[in-house]
């Protein structure tokens, strides 16, 4: 690396500025959106230059957007408090039933143990559709649509499998005689597994209980279906802003900015954290 | 609590009981060790060693038999009641802690004062060299190191059995040697019970009191590392222990007069004249008829009196010659200290001093007799 000439250091910049352009540039453009009238977005050709506005951030905020056409009620902060209840509960169980869960797959070989673990990870393949409708006509019995724990509950179909199959690999990796040394200097199996077992895997586990919290998050189905108005997260709140007077750009924009960044400020701190644990097991054995 | 009498009663351990495959890992295995006794389970990989003792630090259920610790039974207990420290093959280190406080952990939760834990750290660690390394974290060192820094958190213990697995492995020779002695010195001073898990007989023969030699799950004999080299309770220990590995010759035995007479082939013997074999072995060699004799290749002489044999290899290794060498009876490995002229394709005379043959059941390969004595 040392050796590099002029000429492919400029080349390498060029191509990395390429790819981030590239990846960047609609997120850019989002973020300049939120500060823009419906009419300044709408402008052909679009400009670069134009009056930053408040006004979206102001009408989700407050819940109320006046347009031309009229007022709309929107519940974007409900929406939102929603998505950040629903994640965080489902997120929560699913690290609670999920890591003991896999932890037991990992160290004990069961009947049909692999059977089990495999049908939970089918969950992740099978389409969404295909246990929606059963599921809304059970869940319209049991009085559990439109409420946070059935959806809680239905969200553990996106968070359980993944935190299972992650979490199993981690504990796999981590020799089963570091427990076995803290057993025999005198400690239970609970307490091995709550003060070695967890620790050392936790930049596992918070790699895990992220990623099941974007895909809870991002998930828009089962809501659709299962959640009336105000049960619902963000990612299907958004509709209503496709309206019969037009599609209002400037607010989607500006909510789009604001449900990614729950997600963002989590990944960011999170990394943090994964970064130092993973230096702590960085060599293992 | 100071160290305790370990009782093994015919143990077995069974993998996979009732699964499509079980495997049977240890059969019937008993033995004892004195309080203060230092004990190896010798064997190669497979044979059951590894899991005799994860079965004795309570990592593996025993399938039959039982396991006493100072008296009391032991086999359903959890590893933290059973009161043993083990220094492990893999280390096992906790990857957060130091060296230091990897070693001084369980004195720790122990709450044996501080000036105590230090004084005891500082004293292993200068026993197993590895003062230099107590602030360093465990991903930071070589795998003797780490090894050196396992074996410390488990001698560092006052605990009534400690057990070492294989805990000189990845060590250099040099260091290994040196540590040899001093670990069994550190051992002997403070009276702990140790069982030790070792592939390598130089190993077990320095440290262990008595060594268990393990093979196929079966206990074959357990006894002092003297006992294994002079009186091996079978053909398989005695091929075991020594190197190079003993040589195994089928014979008829038969009397010829008052003496014995080996018959190794067509025109290969060993004779004996009267009184060169004592009568109480010359009785039960002569009962057996069909037997193995067992010579080591140090004990074969170079001469005339026995039989004779073609060089196939001689090599000079720097202090004693290998002879390999092939007769009508099969092959034989002889070891000479002083250097053997003879050149491959020669044929030179092999013979073998009374009390220098073992004898072997032909069937069963229970030892018959040993030298001037029957076993």
């Amino acid at each position: 690396m040392q050796h590099q000439s002029t000429f492919e250091r400029v080349l390498r910049g060029v191509l990395i500025a390429l790819v981030l352009v590239f990846f960047m540039f609609p997120i850019v453009w989002i973020l300049l959106m939120s500060f823009q009238t419906n009419e300044q977005i709408l402008r052909i050709p679009p400009s670069l230059l134009f009056e930053p506005t408040l006004e979206n951030y102001r009408a989700l905020i407050t819940g109320r957007l006046e347009t031309h056409a009229g007022t709309l009620d929107i519940r974007f902060m409900q929406n939102l408090w929603n998505s950040l209840i629903l994640s965080v509960f489902s997120v929560a169980l699913a690290l609670v039933l999920g890591v003991p869960a896999a932890y037991a797959f990992a160290r004990f070989r069961f009947r049909l143990g692999e059977d089990i673990a495999f049908t939970l990870l089918s969950f992740r393949f099978a389409p969404p559709l295909l246990v929606l409708l059963p599921l809304t006509l059970y869940f319209q019995d049991l009085g559990l649509s439109d409420t946070y724990v059935g959806l809680v509950w239905v969200y553990q179909l996106i968070c359980l499998p993944l935190i299972l199959w992650i979490v199993r690999g981690y504990f796999e990796d981590m020799s089963p005689d570091i427990e076995h040394a803290y057993r025999t200097a005198g400690h239970g199996w609970l307490t091995t597994f709550r003060r070695i077992s967890i620790p050392l895997t936790a930049p596992g586990i918070a790699a895990a209980g992220l990623l099941a919290f974007i895909f809870a998050w991002n998930n828009f189905i089962f809501a659709l279906v299962l959640a009336s108005a105000d049960k619902q997260p963000v990612t299907v709140g958004a509709l209503a802003f496709v309206t019969a007077s037009g599609i209002q750009y400037g607010q989607i924009a500006a909510a789009i900015v604001l449900s990614i960044t729950p997600t963002l400020a989590l990944a960011l701190y999170a990394q943090r954290y994964l970064v130092e644990g993973l230096s702590l097991g960085a060599v293992k054995g | 609590m100071s160290a305790a009498t370990l009782v093994l009663d015919r143990v077995d351990k069974i993998y996979n009981v009732g699964g499509a495959r079980p495997v049977h890992a240890v059969r019937a295995m008993s033995l004892e060790l004195s309080p203060g006794e230092i004990g190896a389970l010798l064997g190669s990989s497979g044979c059951g060693k590894t899991s005799t003792l994860r079965m004795v630090a309570g990592f593996e259920e025993v399938t039959h038999g039982s396991i006493a610790l100072a008296g009391r039974p032991i086999q359903a207990e959890p590893p933290a009641r059973r009161n043993v420290a083990m220094a492990f093959e893999g280390y096992s280190l906790y990857p957060p802690l130091t060296v230091r406080d990897n070693i001084a952990f369980a004195l720790k939760s122990q709450r044996i004062d501080a000036a105590q834990v230090e004084r005891r750290v500082a004293e292993v660690a200068a026993l197993l060299e590895i003062e230099d390394i107590l602030g360093r974290h465990p991903s930071s060192l070589s795998g003797g190191q780490q090894q050196r820094a396992g074996l410390a958190r488990a001698l560092v213990r006052d605990a009534a059995l400690h057990l070492l697995d294989e805990p000189m492995g990845q060590l250099e020779p040099r260091l290994r040697a040196v540590l040899r002695g001093r670990l069994k010195h550190y051992i002997k001073e403070r009276g702990l019970t140790v069982v030790l898990v070792t592939h390598d007989q130089t190993e077990a023969n320095a440290l262990a009191d008595r060594i268990a030699v393990m093979e196929d799950g079966e206990l074959q004999q357990f006894a002092t590392p003297a006992t294994l080299r002079d009186r091996p309770a079978n053909r398989f220990v005695g091929a075991f222990i020594g190197e190079p590995p003993m040589n195994l010759l089928p014979a008829e035995a038969r009397a010829e007069g008052q003496g014995v007479v080996f018959d190794l082939s067509r025109d290969a013997r060993l004779s004996y004249a009267p009184g060169e074999v004592t009568a109480p072995v010359r009785d039960v060699v002569l009962e057996r008829g069909r037997v193995i004799i067992g010579v080591r290749p140090h004990a074969i002489r170079l001469s005339d009196a026995g039989f004779s044999a073609r060089i196939v290899a001689n090599q000079w290794i720097g202090d004693q010659s290998h002879v390999a060498a092939s007769f009508s009876g099969g092959s034989v490995v002889v070891v000479q200290h002083e250097r053997v002229a003879a050149r491959s394709g020669e044929r030179i005379g092999l013979a073998v001093e009374a009390r220098d043959l073992h004898v072997f059941d032909a069937d069963s390969g229970v030892a018959v007799a040993h030298g001037e004595a029957p076993a």
